[in-house]
């Protein structure tokens, strides 16, 4: 029934359209009755009509548009000179259309009314210069209105828009983005709660309003999914096989931009599955399948992205193949392809210059292939995963962000100058201090290389590929911040002078007197308004010779084989206010401890909760970043609390919502380190803010920490 | 009697320069601008123009004349040339001119270098030239330095 009711207000919403323009146009044809491109198109609107309600079984309305149709058919050809008369007739219709209409919106019916007359009128009209009846009443029977002025009708809860109006729109709520982002570092140096407080709505209604507007240049991935059944037919008749297609999830969202940017690469992924992935009708049955191949695209949100999967029940991957190929190619070496196991084996596809296809047919397999699908997806921000199981099929897995425009970036110093690097890009942060610092570089054949837990990670100096002049000499045992980035499946680390924080950017492009640069994305505005420009991670790593020769581009091993031979620190992972996430390490907590709010009780300056013997004096962290939005206690009706114990006295921190316990290795650190938190890590992708505990918890309780408590791996003792 | 025409006028050191008025969106301070790496020279840096990213072009390295002397800021003139604005980094900015279309005349042939193509010709004024620049070919400067 639904699809019956979405095809029926889609009718309607086109029909009201139409009518509203048939009003016009009967109107100007008045005066003008030779206009014959206007005539063309009030009959074709009611044509239109006509025949959308016979296929929907409104006998009525078919009826009346009909009369109109024949009449208009002989205005068309000419048989017939528009007159007022004729006009009043046509307009007397349109308005009986409109009617019934209102009808069938309001109850699915097109009402009891009687709308013989209009019929009777038009026929008259038609068949001549007629002895009309002087004055006909209009016949339009008034019904009594079923409901009330105030159900809004279909026709009003959607209008057209203009995408460039759209564009604006979003360019706009950049805008605001941005102002915002400068309001709120302005709080922070505020104590004022009258103003921490409407900041604290701004931000709010910014990110409201930023959700809603980004929505409204989301369209259905419907749109090019349903090139498909016609394509895959197209294409399996070529090849002699037989696909039976199945699509989900058209109804998924995305960006626009990304819409049109995935086309190329699904198509080539159903190329593919059709032309290599499912065998001919014969082979299926060999291998004791039905002769037609199961095709199946699938999108979905997962995550904060979305999901698209194209799976087809062919012969899969053969692993051997890939190897086979690969060494033919000089793509591996033979030592390298006896170790590696299938899942490896399968990401070799995404190489350039390699293509298992046996013979080149005019559908696929000319060599280029799987990498550029992968570069694509990857420039723009997602990514690309395969799974064989040989002869059942393979699936390929397509992630992909859902809007570009605004996204969450590093941002990093080098040269005196800031820059952003892309969130997705970004592995982990690693600096080095001291004697880290000193030992941290190793060269091969003057290739600067740093070990990050056991492997060679190549760096990559920001100021070198920039060609710039540092600000600040490096100097030897200063300390150094490596970011680790991604690039294609190569991870590398850029060295810069400083990390400074993250920040959600608005993406805008370069002009095209720097198009040809290949280094960077885009240019953004800053907090301060200074303008900083976006990093290409590809186009670094490809500059910087990380990505750029065939060979190097071999497939990184599966972290889980990195031999782990540095010491781990567990952190807890808890979020804090609006989506912040913050950690501290597991060792400095006595207990992780959830109160009933009901318990939280309040002396003169303190929250504390009984526990056991003892009071627990609660510290918020609200209290020490004021900026960021808490939970409220009034918001849960549990709070959950870290407890730290020094000396036989405890004291609870009130965190938001505790996520995760993680390993993470001790020397990944930092951020720049700011009032209250030690620095930033990557955590589950994650940007994560380090929370200074020892400074928290001492302005909270000058004398907590008599003695120094070694805190942080790395940090030096104050 | 033949029409006349305004333009928008400035200098670089005491050479007179003028824009057809049109095409010119506003003329805005110095301001601060953060550099392009690897961009050709002409290009001096990225302005924030109220929430807009423009590329401001070094006039005098575009037209090959001698750099601007250390401490003298120089004026954004920001033109529009397919619908994307451009600043100009001048000198200094004088008034906007209506001139008449009589007093108009094409380059010798003697003008050659790079100046040749970006100098659409010059209008005899009472006491000097004004020069008149094609801005399309002006702003047009793509790609890396090297």
């Amino acid at each position: 029934m639904d699809d019956q009711d979405d095809i029926v207000r889609e009718f309607l919403v086109e029909s009201y359209e139409n009518l509203d323009q048939l009003d016009c146009d009967l109107v100007s044809l008045e005066k003008n009755p030779r206009d014959r491109e206007r005539l063309a198109s009030v009959f074709r609107a009611i044509h239109t009509i006509k025949g959308t309600c016979g296929f929907l079984a409104f006998p009525k309305l078919e009826a009346v548009a009909h009369a109109g149709e024949s009449l208009l058919s002989r205005l068309r050809d000419g048989q017939l000179l528009l007159n007022a008369e004729i006009t009043s007739g046509l307009l007397a219709l349109v308005d009986a259309v409109r009617s019934i209409l209102k009808n069938i919106e309001n109850d699915r019916q097109e009402g009891r009314g009687d709308y013989a007359a209009v019929v009777v009128r038009m026929m008259q009209l038609r068949d001549g210069p007629c002895e009309a009846p002087a004055a006909l009443p209009t016949p339009v029977p008034e019904e009594p209105l079923a409901h009330d002025g105030q159900t809004v009708g279909v026709a009003d809860a959607n209008i057209r828009v203009d995408v460039g109006l759209l564009d604006k729109l979003v360019n706009l709520v950049g805008e605001l983005v941005l102002a915002r982002n400068q309001v709120l570092q302005f709080t922070a140096t505020r104590r004022d709660p009258a103003f921490l407080h409407t900041t604290q709505r701004l931000n709010q209604i910014t990110t409201e309003l930023q959700e809603g507007v980004m929505k409204t240049r989301m369209q259905p991935i419907g749109n090019i999914l349903n090139k498909f059944p016609r394509q895959v037919r197209d294409l399996a008749v070529s090849c002699g096989k037989q696909v039976l297609l199945t699509v989900e999830g058209e109804e998924t969202e995305l960006d626009k931009t990304l819409l049109e940017a995935i086309k190329d690469p699904l198509t080539h992924l159903v190329r593919n599955a059709v032309d290599h992935g499912i065998e001919s009708p014969e082979e299926r049955r060999a291998a004791g399948k039905p002769p037609e191949g199961r095709l199946s695209l699938h999108a979905f949100h997962e995550g904060g992205q979305v999901v698209i999967e194209i799976a087809d029940d062919g012969r899969g991957i053969d692993p051997e193949r890939i190897r086979n190929k690969a060494l033919e190619r000089g793509l591996i070496t033979r030592d390298q392809a006896g170790r590696m196991v299938e899942r490896e084996l399968l990401q070799l596809i995404f190489l350039p210059g390699f293509s298992t296809a046996e013979k080149v047919t005019n559908v696929s397999g000319r060599g280029v292939g799987m990498d550029v699908v992968k570069t694509n997806i990857e420039r723009i921000g997602g990514a690309v995963d395969v799974v064989s199981r040989p002869g059942q099929g393979a699936t390929v897995k397509i992630k992909i962000p859902l809007t570009l425009a605004i996204i969450p970036a590093l941002i990093v110093t080098s040269g005196g100058d800031r820059y952003a690097i892309p969130q997705v890009n970004l592995l982990e942060l690693v600096r080095l201090d001291g004697e880290k610092a000193k030992r941290g570089f190793e060269h091969i054949h003057g290739v600067p290389v740093y070990r990050l837990r056991g492997k060679l990670l190549p760096l990559v100096f920001l100021h070198k590929e920039l060609r710039v002049e540092p600000a600040t000499p490096v100097s030897e045992g200063g300390p150094l911040h490596v970011a680790v980035l991604q690039a294609g499946d190569r991870p590398f680390g850029l060295m810069v002078e400083a990390i400074n924080d993250t920040e959600e950017i608005v993406v805008k492009p370069l002009s095209k007197h720097l198009k040809g640069i290949p280094l960077f994305a885009g240019a953004t505005i800053m907090g301060d308004g200074r303008v900083s420009l976006i990093l290409d991670v590809l186009g670094l790593a490809q500059r910087a010779g990380v990505v750029s020769e065939v060979r190097a581009r071999k497939p990184a091993e599966p972290p889980a084989l990195a031999v782990n031979s540095r010491p781990v620190q567990v952190l807890v992972l808890f979020r804090f206010g609006d989506g912040r996430r913050m950690a501290v390490p597991l060792s400095l907590l006595t207990r992780l401890e959830e109160f009933p709010s009901a318990a939280v009780e309040k002396t003169a300056s303190q929250e504390v909760v009984q526990y056991g013997e003892q009071i627990l004096p609660l510290v918020r962290l609200e209290q020490v970043f004021p900026s960021a939005t808490g939970e409220t206690l009034a918001a849960s009706d549990s709070v959950q609390v870290l407890v730290f114990s020094a000396h036989g006295r405890s004291i609870g921190l009130v965190v938001g919502r505790i996520l995760d316990i993680v390993e993470t290795a001790d020397d990944m650190q930092l951020g720049t380190r700011r009032e209250g938190i030690f620095g930033s890590v990557v955590l589950q992708q994650r940007v994560t803010d380090l929370l200074d505990v020892r400074a928290v918890l001492r302005a909270a309780d000058p004398t907590f920490f008599e003695q120094p408590v070694a805190q942080w791996a790395g940090e030096r003792p104050a | 009697m033949s029409a006349n025409r305004q333009y928008c006028t400035f200098y670089l050191d005491d050479i007179f320069f003028g824009v057809e008025v049109e095409k010119v969106q506003e003329v805005v301070s110095y301001q601060e601008m953060t550099r392009v790496p690897l961009a050709p020279p002409v290009v001096r840096g990225l302005i924030n123009l109220r929430g807009q990213i423009v590329t401001a072009l070094d006039l005098r390295r575009r037209l090959d004349m001698p750099e601007r002397p250390a401490g003298r800021n120089p004026v954004n003139v920001v033109v529009r040339a397919d619908d994307v604005p451009t600043s100009l980094l001048v000198d200094q900015i004088g008034d906007v001119l209506e001139v008449s279309e009589e007093a108009f005349e094409r380059p010798p042939e003697t003008l050659r270098g790079p100046a040749r193509e970006l100098i659409h010709g010059a209008y005899k004024l009472k006491d000097r030239l004004l020069l008149i620049l094609n801005m399309e070919k002006v702003v047009s400067v793509t790609g890396e330095a090297e």
